[in-house]
């Protein structure tokens, strides 16, 4: 029973995604948006970013023991026009906000944003105290996946690319995914 | 039939223009950004601006309690971030005038070598990546889960661990650790020949570095630049050797200097560094003295009031823990002299005149981890 | 050494300290002695291994921690400023090349200028930052979140 084996049932997020199914279309379009989600979330590219420890897993990730190739993230891309997902790993600052907010919008339709490590998710160890950390990248750019941990294992980083390939395959062409304009 | 039409050829003045290595960039050191002035393709000058991922550490130290700030530590350079516990432990058991275990001193040492051995493997990964050799960056976090795998066992996560508390350990180490480690040493000794193999003889690596990015021995020490990198230019500045804690007076290890200082003999010296550490670990693990885990301490840590310093080792450099107490539990101000801050000031002087395709060979030797240079 | 220091700055203050020999020095008479302290052979002074500033709430101070390569002798410097707003040191940079970056840092995050310096400018925050968030007295509604 490896990683990949891992039923639906096995997942802890069912609600959530029960809630995002739309109530389906005609046999053409679901045989349509079969085909295209499968093709979207097997072949997930991530811009390389990692700001700080969380990017040394997200590297250990990619290497030979915890190979994330097998899911479909064959390479990453320098540049985020090629990418599809952006893996946020590390802490946030005020400083860097502004660039990763340029780095998303330069990235082109369909993106999907992976929140990695607890810094990502909402500040993490710098929380309190601190006068220069933004806390949680979801006050930048909206978050599809929040994987916490600090830094989270390999095999927790597995698991939050499994469910975001889940939250693809519930697209339908019919309702489009709509990138949320933030401020 | 057309007419050959004779073009006047224009002279192209080169002019300076500027770009922007900016704060995302493949080469996974982190978020640095350098403004390179070139000419043509040659470097004039360059100016790198930092506090993409300044966390203000040296703020939060003063609202916590000195076993807090370990955590803190561990996340500035958390490539050796068991050396980095280390220099807050020493500082505050010097300071309470705490005299800690033998066996405590033993296993900091070892885990101290371990850790300095998966850092450079991770240097040695990115080195090879960043100069085009992909096969680099497997061979090297393999070994390194290796090691992972050990710290795992006894102290319960792969990267960041808050395992050296003032006082001694958080807890005692696992049974099979002497095993493991020895079976690690016997199985890394073969496979640092494979390295030599792939990078150390190879023609390319070594018309790409030899004789790039020159650094005398008084510019190192003018700048302060420590580690394998001030050791390549001939400064000998080895705190285990000359300042020295833990039980590194017992054993027995050389410090190897260098001439040049260009870029191939800071790479050597990061290869001879995991040859002495594994030196190092052999002498120091079969004997590991009995005893306690940890000195007895109090609930709640007061050091007395007065000014301390602590150097230590890092994989990179001198690591220097200046603390000012005032007497209560938290410390007045608490400062961080951190070795990659002092080997990127000196990246403007060594880039002067080299192609910008030999900068990046020049980053990846100097070896920094930007948390560091900005805490 | 002790008296060393003393003979060429009458006016230094000494401070008691176990670990290192530290003096006090007016602000004035820093760049001179700096100067004497690495070129002169029996003191050897080139390796400034730490430059911190320190916010003691009635004056700012600059600590460099300074060592000899050669002799192997470490010696601490303290230079004070009363003035909070434009409190002003004489450079090192000259002297010791790492001082650069590190002065920078301390006009970033404590506010005190250093004279001379080639490029002073804020380092680790933003052009527009207001404040100097390492002082004690540094309150930032929006930013910090207090336990």
């Amino acid at each position: 029973m490896g990683i990949k084996n891992m039923k639906d049932a096995d997942f802890r997020d069912n609600e959530t995604l029960d809630l995002f199914k739309q109530s389906g279309g005609n046999i053409l379009m679901t045989t349509l948006d079969a085909v295209m989600d499968w093709g979207r979330s097997n072949s997930l590219w991530p811009l390389t970013f990692a700001t700080s420890c969380c990017g040394i897993e997200m590297m250990a990730t990619g290497a030979s023991r915890h190979d994330f190739s097998r899911f479909g993230i064959e390479v990453y891309r320098a540049s985020p026009r090629q990418a599809d997902v952006i893996v946020v790993a590390g802490t946030i600052v005020n400083k860097m906000a502004p660039v990763l907010k340029r780095l998303y919008d330069q990235m082109s339709d369909p993106k999907y944003v992976i929140a990695m490590g607890a810094c990502a998710v909402s500040g993490g160890p710098f929380f309190y105290n601190s006068y220069h950390v933004v806390r949680g990248v979801d006050h930048v750019i909206p978050v599809d996946v929040y994987i916490p941990g600090c830094p989270p294992r390999p095999e927790s980083l597995l698991y939050g690319v499994m469910q975001l390939q889940r939250k693809i395959k519930l697209e339908t062409m019919a309702h489009p995914k709509k990138t949320v304009e933030l401020k | 039939m057309k007419e050959v039409i004779n073009l006047p050829v224009k002279n192209v003045e080169e002019e300076e223009y500027h770009i922007n290595m900016g704060p995302q960039h493949p080469s996974t050191h982190g978020v640095l950004r350098l403004v390179v002035s070139l000419q043509g393709e040659i470097v004039k000058s360059l100016k790198p601006h930092c506090g993409y991922i300044h966390r203000g550490i040296e703020k939060m130290c003063e609202k916590d309690t000195y076993p807090q700030i370990i955590h803190l530590t561990d996340r500035m350079d958390y490539l050796s971030a068991h050396i980095n516990n280390h220099a807050v432990c020493l500082l505050v058991e010097k300071a309470l005038e705490v005299e800690v275990p033998e066996r405590v001193k033993y296993i900091r040492t070892i885990i101290d070598e371990l850790n300095r051995i998966a850092s450079h493997q991770l240097w040695w990964c990115s080195f090879g990546m960043d100069m085009g050799g992909l096969t680099c960056y497997f061979y090297g976090l393999r070994d390194r889960e290796k090691i992972l795998d050990i710290f795992e066992e006894s102290f319960g996560s792969r990267l960041l661990h808050s395992y050296y508390t003032p006082g001694g350990l958080m807890m005692d180490i696992h049974p099979d650790f002497q095993k493991n480690v020895k079976a690690f040493i016997k199985y890394f000794r073969k496979k640092i020949r494979d390295y030599d193999d792939l990078l150390t003889g190879n023609m390319i690596m070594q018309m790409r570095t030899k004789g790039v990015g020159l650094l005398s021995k008084e510019d190192a020490i003018s700048y302060g630049v420590t580690g394998p990198s001030g050791r390549a230019s001939g400064f000998s500045c080895d705190v285990r050797k000359h300042h020295p804690y833990g039980v590194y007076d017992k054993v027995d290890f050389r410090e190897i200097l260098g001439t040049k200082g260009d870029t191939f003999e800071r790479y050597m010296m990061r290869m001879n560094e995991m040859h002495e550490s594994m030196r190092i670990i052999e002498q120091l693990i079969d004997n590991i003295p009995a005893g306690d885990y940890s000195a007895k301490m109090k609930a709640v840590l007061k050091l007395p009031a007065g000014e301390y310093y602590q150097r230590v080792e890092a994989s990179r450099g001198e690591l220097g823990v200046y603390c000012i107490s005032d007497g209560n539990k938290t410390p007045y101000r608490m400062k961080f002299r951190s070795p990659n801050f002092s080997n990127l000031s000196a990246l403007d002087h060594i880039s002067r005149g080299v192609k910008i395709a030999d900068l990046v060979a020049i980053g990846g030797s100097l070896d920094y981890v930007i948390p560091d240079i900005d805490r | 050494m002790k008296e060393r220091i003393l003979g060429l700055v009458p006016d230094a203050e000494y401070q008691e300290n176990k670990q290192f020999l530290t003096f006090v020095i007016p602000p004035a008479k820093m760049h001179d002695l700096s100067l004497r302290l690495k070129s002169e052979p029996d003191m050897a002074f080139d390796y400034l291994f730490c430059l911190s500033g320190v916010d003691m709430v009635k004056f700012l101070e600059v600590v460099y921690h300074l060592e000899s390569t050669t002799h192997k002798h470490q010696l601490v410097l303290k230079v004070r400023t009363d003035d909070r707003i434009n409190g002003a040191v004489d450079t090192v940079c000259d002297i010791w090349r790492t001082a650069e970056l590190h002065e920078r840092e301390v006009y970033d995050l404590m506010g005190i200028r250093f004279n001379n310096h080639p490029d002073l400018r804020r380092f680790f925050l933003e052009e527009g930052w207001i404040g100097h968030p390492l002082r004690k007295d540094y309150v930032d509604e929006v930013n910090i979140v207090e336990l």
